[in-house]
């Protein structure tokens, strides 16, 4: 019970506030409950993430972590102020002209972090504001952007304060293709008006809180709800399995719908949901979980794929008696001939472990009954998949999907943990049983033990070259530990085989993935889909035959890489963009360098050792084998608005920029805007984009944006009778086409709409996985230099040089951030990540790279357009990741003679490899 | 209906604490909060009783006397950063600004790191390595007495030499409703601390040294106290080495890991037992390294 209110004066902002609250809330319940100031964002509620940040005095604090009773007589600055002297709208002006703002769960504690530096230091170093924001965590930026913008106004280069929308004067101009336009979606973010899916929900909505199992395989009996419910004034209702009016069960495919909504008398892993309550948010916080009428029974659980695959082990799903959800193939030529004909093999056995998502933003939202009609359920989630999350709740509901609508909130953060439902289907359920709103906030840790991963993988591979180090086969076997439930397992198991050469000539292929069922955490889609852990295999490989080989590592690559009109391991002939040796040889002068530099270094320190790696990826965008179509709308009403209508949902990598700016350039209109709708992704109003996953939103949906926008033109053409090539030009109250024709909006039909759709043309695989899975591949190659110490065995990353075939770079500052990104992610994957189930289930146990770890980064943008893209673009949002960690542990290699089979390299695993190598 | 007090006194906050000894003493909330999430995220909803002692604003900052330092134990990290201090000092320094981001070091205090006894905290190696007194109190009844500096009126408890303070992993002596008031350091040299972590900031430590050395005219080792943190439920002194070094010049190869038998390292998702082990080694040659050349440049 909590205790008594307590009366408080405080300044917010400059504004004298009195509030009551429990003295035992925190600063950021006042703020984000009782003073509806929702910019100061909840990321772990443990002082781990300092998205919470705020100024208490002028200090920087998270807010999750100060007591309401110390409030009183204190002043606080949020986001929302324009802080001491105006230095939080300075940095809001330049946090959107640096791309600094990527999803923007963390942007307001940084810019307070920011604030409250330079407030104390006007003009910080680089180390100053490194220290100074070293406390909030982002899992978009990698940091660089950031810690410029605040460079940028401690030095004064930012004169003008952001005090609205800066984006009021942009056109074809400013927006085109190419440019280095502000995200569209940038105010909301950095003014901290953005809402995320805790931010917002209605006056009368219940709370929903989960009953997830504690442990990894059990079985459980419910027993009587009624004494709890009539104990408990403000618990509204349990809700269980029971209560499902479909089916409960979901999945991403139509025959891997494995995963209950609410376990039935069984569950598979620690996390999995059990039971929901819901009521009043006070009532729901005094119920423990062993209040709950469950009695469990714990059985034995499966942990890791030796375990899962041994002979008798017991079965997770009846439908799959070997534990194996599936498998995944892809054969080419005759490996064994060719390995017995090689100058050189390579073998070797890879291990990854569990990744986090790490999204800033937990899992939250809120589902309205009967708000679009009589039976019909409306949810706004964080998601980066709407209309599959439509039609999943449908199914769950057992109703049409026309009745369930979809409404994203903002997306604090996905990198595929946001693909499957979450919260989605629990709050349908919730909400049409006591047919009331129901919203519900994930807590750091239910988000981490509850919702997918990375797979885990063990990945066994051999490959083999000629003298000169042409590849000639290349034979891997990889298992994949899927959890408790399917998730995207399929999708892993067959994009790994098609990808695992990398991006490399290899007449010769053998690769065979499983996805394996354990009693562990669904693991489903991230940043790469298997990719990343099949690549640390394939480029270990690399520079183990350039060893055996006398090769130089870069010479290896290059001699082997893939460009236009080579045929891949798939059969499919890339007749196009193809950039990797255009990549390999933007690299070449660096690479040089730093094995210069690094030789240098190591003839004359003995404890840090530098290294030196380069590793190389490839990517196809867009679903393997299947049809993933985009559709956009765009429309010019009398008024002379444009309006782009997108379902595709930006989660911070910029596809709504991106989208604008493929738009505009389309449209060809100087003088006129094209504006966003207001909610992107929304059911009701968009049409279906497909899923932000698999780099395939700028390539995919930026055609559908294209044709649309060419679509509204031609209307557009038609209508004033002008032919195909007349210019049209805005002006004023009317268009101009040609020199000819002036025609006022007002005159204009009532409603312009153009339509694009487009599907990446693709082919399906045959039983030996050949075929055209893609309609264009990213290339990259990226350098790492890193220093080792030889007596710590810990490993810093000095610097990225990363050179990326992106076709044609639409908007290179958002490319970069991607880039950025996906770095901090593989750096992350390299050298500290590991979820453990029930063991490092919140953010100061898992370690994800502060703004200290990140190394200064040279991007090399490569345009090798592509026919096929949007103004010849392909997608980025994966690639960065992927080629990170090899080049990472190529580098520890160089630098210490040791190979690193298994990541994270935490420092103790290299100190014993270390260690093993000198003893 | 759990309580908050919010005491402005520290009588008043002791004589709260001995009718409710079950209260949980708040300073920062550093340490409160993170441990109310992890038990709310499975379902464990109580919270204790607060005892609120941030007001009574006298426990706050640093004192210096013809003999002492006496440090208030609501002195906050930002707060040591900051300070104007003897090189004595430069240990606890360095720790304070690796302690979580800056929020955590606005926040948190010395007195919530030393009673939470983590085996972890960085503070309580330091306090170790500078000998610190701990003084602490409770509610004795209506008659007091009084004898220690800043703090009146009070009820004195035991004081304790830190390493007798802290019994175990998270558990100290401090009795039943009793509250430390005051931490004391006195004697000369220079303070040092390392930590190791698997990244930049806001990091746990794999294993943390701290250590005072101070040194005659000729260089030869005077006072040498080092203590390894990370590596045992408690703090340890590396007794051995530091009656190896006394009398002599500042040698990193001094240490062995014989010294180190004492500890008694875990495995865990940080590290090995057997790194954490040559990881204190290695940290302690460092400081021994970096105390050697600020030797050197002291001469010059």
């Amino acid at each position: 019970m909590a205790a008594p209110h307590i009366s408080l004066e405080l300044t917010v902002n400059g504004a004298a506030h009195a509030v009551a609250a429990e003295p035992f809330s925190t600063l950021a319940d006042v703020l984000r409950d009782t003073l509806g100031l929702t910019g100061t964002k909840i990321g772990c509620d443990a002082g781990d993430c300092g998205a919470c940040t705020v100024l208490l005095d002028g200090a920087q604090v998270c807010a999750c972590l100060v007591p309401a009773a110390q409030l009183h007589g204190r002043t606080i600055d949020t986001v929302e102020g324009a802080g001491p002297q105006g230095v939080t709208d300075q940095l809001r002006q330049a946090f959107l002209s640096h791309g600094a703002a990527q999803c923007g769960i963390c942007t307001p504690g940084m810019l307070m972090a920011a604030t409250a530096l330079l407030t104390e230091i006007p003009a910080p170093s680089r180390p100053e504001i490194e220290a100074a924001l070293g406390g909030v965590l982002c899992r978009c930026t990698g940091y660089i952007k950031i810690i410029d913008a605040v460079e940028d106004v401690g030095a004064r280069r930012v004169r003008e304060p952001a005090v609205a929308n800066p984006r009021a004067e942009t056109d074809a101009d400013t927006f085109g293709v190419g440019r280095r336009a502000e995200r569209v979606d940038g105010w909301a973010k950095v003014s901290g008006r953005e809402l995320f899916g805790a931010d917002a929900a209605p006056e009368d909505a219940l709370w929903m809180r989960v009953i997830r199992s504690p442990h990894a395989h059990a079985r459980f009996v419910i027993g009587d709800f009624a004494p709890l419910m009539a104990a408990t004034p403000g618990l509204v209702a349990l809700v269980t399995a029971a209560d499902v009016p479909g089916e409960n069960s979901f999945g991403i495919f139509p025959d891997t719908k494995d995963q209950p909504v609410f376990a039935e008398q069984h569950v598979r892993y620690r996390g999995e949901a059990v039971a929901a309550l819901v009521g009043s948010r006070a009532a729901l916080a005094q119920i423990a979980d062993s209040d709950v009428p469950l009695a469990w029974t714990p059985l034995p659980a499966l942990t890791g794929i030796e375990a899962a695959t041994a002979k008798g082990a017991p079965a997770l799903h009846s439908a799959r008696s070997d534990n194996v959800l599936t498998r995944g193939r892809l054969a080419r030529g005759d490996v064994a001939g060719a390995h017995a004909g090689a100058a050189a093999s390579a073998s070797g056995t890879f291990e990854t472990g569990f990744v986090e998502h790490a999204y800033i933003e937990p899992e939250a939202g809120y589902a309205v009954p009967d708000a679009d009609g009589p039976g019909t359920i409306t949810v706004h989630a964080s998601t980066q998949a709407p209309y599959m999350d439509r039609d999943e709740v449908a199914r769950v509901l057992g109703v049409p999907k026309e009745k369930v609508r979809i409404v994203p909130t903002a997306c604090g953060g996905g990198f595929g943990g946001k693909l499957d439902v979450a919260v989605q289907p629990l709050l349908a359920v919730a909400a049409r049983k006591v047919g009331q709103p129901v919203r519900i906030v994930y807590s750091r840790t239910e988000s981490m033990s509850s919702t997918t991963k990375r797979h885990p993988s063990r990945i066994t591979a051999k490959a083999s070259a000629d003298a000169v180090g042409h590849l000639l086969a290349y034979e891997m076997h990889g298992d994949f530990n899927t959890g408790a439930y399917a998730s995207w397992g399929p999708t892993v198991a067959n994009r790994v085989p098609i990808h695992a050469t990398g991006p490399y000539k290899v007449p010769h292929v053998f690769n065979l993935t499983r996805a394996i069922y354990t009693n562990e955490t669904p693991a489903g889609a991230f940043r790469g889909f298997g990719v990343p852990q099949s690549a640390i295999a394939n480029e270990t490989l690399m520079d183990d035959l350039a060893e055996k080989l006398g090769l130089d590592r870069w010479q290896i690559r290059r001699r082997n890489a893939l460009g236009r009109g080579d045929t891949t391991p798939s059969g499919q002939v890339l007749q196009y963009s193809a950039g990797l040796p255009e990549c390999l040889d933007a690299l070449k002068p660096a690479w040089d360098k730093a094995n210069i530099d690094a030789a240098a270094h190591n003839a004359i320190d003995a404890r840090y050792k530098s290294g030196v790696g380069i590793a190389c990826m490839w990517y196809g965008c867009g679903n393997t084998s299947l049809s993933n179509p985009s559709a956009m709308r765009i429309t010019l009403g009398r008024d002379g608005a444009v309006t782009l209508w997108s379902g595709a949902v930006d989660i911070g990598q910029g596809v709504s920029t991106v989208l604008v700016q493929i738009a505009t350039e389309a449209l060809a209109i100087p003088g006129l805007r094209i504006e966003l709708n207001a909610t992107v992704g929304d059911t009701g109003t968009t049409l279906d984009a497909g899923k932000t996953s698999a780099s395939r939103q700028t390539f995919v949906s930026g055609n559908a944006a294209r044709l649309a926008a060419l679509d509204l033109r031609s209307q557009l053409l038609r209508f004033a009778n002008a032919g195909d090539d007349a210019g049209i030009a805005r002006d004023g109250d009317a268009l101009c086409f040609g020199t000819v024709r002036r025609i006022r909006f007002a005159d204009l039909p009532a409603m312009i709409e153009g339509f694009g759709t487009y599907d990446p043309p693709t082919t399906a695989l045959d039983a030996d996985g050949q075929g055209s899975p893609y309609a264009t591949y990213g290339f990259a190659a990226q350098i790492a230099e890193v220093e080792v110490d030889m007596r710590l065995g810990t490993t810093k990353v000095v610097h990225i040089h990363a050179a990326h075939d992106v076709g044609r770079a639409i908007n290179p500052t958002l490319v970069e951030g991607q880039i950025h990104g996906g770095i901090a992610q593989g750096l992350g994957l390299a050298l500290m990540e590991e979820f453990i189930p029930g063991r490092t289930e919140n953010l100061h146990d898992y370690l994800i790279p502060t703004t200290g770890d990140m190394p200064p980064v040279s991007v090399h943008i490569i345009e090798d357009v592509d026919p096929e893209g949007p103004y010849g673009a392909k997608g980025v949002g994966e690639p960065a990741l992927i080629a990170t960690a090899p080049a990472i542990l190529g580098a520890i290699r160089h630098a210490t003679g040791v190979t690193v089979r298994k990541v994270p390299v935490l420092p103790h695993r290299l100190w014993e490899l270390i260690r093993q190598l000198q003893d | 209906m759990s309580a908050y007090h919010r005491p402005t006194t520290l009588d008043e906050a002791l004589r709260i604490y001995a009718e409710d000894p079950s209260l949980k003493v708040l300073a920062g909330g550093t340490d409160i909060y993170p441990g109310k999430a992890t038990r709310a995220a499975w379902g464990d909803m109580k919270h204790q009783g607060i005892l609120d002692i941030s007001r009574i604003t006298h426990m706050r900052g640093f004192t210096e006397t013809p003999t002492d330092w006496w440090i208030g134990p609501l002195t906050t990290w930002r707060d040591i950063i900051d300070a104007d201090l003897p090189p004595l000092f430069d240990g606890l320094k360095a720790a304070a600004r690796g302690i979580g981001g800056a929020q955590i070091q606005n926040r948190g205090t010395i007195g919530g790191n030393l009673c939470h006894a983590s085996p972890a905290a960085d503070g309580i190696a330091v306090l170790q390595s500078l000998r610190a007194q701990i003084y602490t109190c409770y509610w004795n009844g209506p008659e007091t007495t009084q004898n220690a500096p800043i703090i009146s009126p009070m009820h004195v408890a035991p004081s304790f030499v830190i390493a007798s303070f802290i019994e175990g992993s998270r558990r100290t002596k401090l009795a039943d409703s009793a509250i430390v008031t005051n931490i004391s350091v006195s004697g000369k040299g220079r303070g040092y601390f390392r930590k190791l972590g698997s990244r930049a900031h806001l990091v746990i430590s794999i294993a943390m040294v701290a250590a005072v050395f101070d040194w005659d005219e000729r260089g030869n080792v005077r006072t040498a106290r080092i203590v390894v943190g990370a590596c045992s439920p408690m703090a340890q002194r590396i007794s051995a080495l530091e009656d190896i070094l006394r009398g002599k010049p500042l040698d990193p190869a001094l240490a062995l890991p014989e010294h180190f038998s004492m500890l008694t390292p875990i495995d865990d998702v940080r590290a090995s037992a057997d790194y954490r082990r040559a990881a204190a080694l290695q940290l302690v040659k460092d400081v021994i390294t970096e105390a050697a050349e600020d030797q050197r440049n002291v001469r010059r």
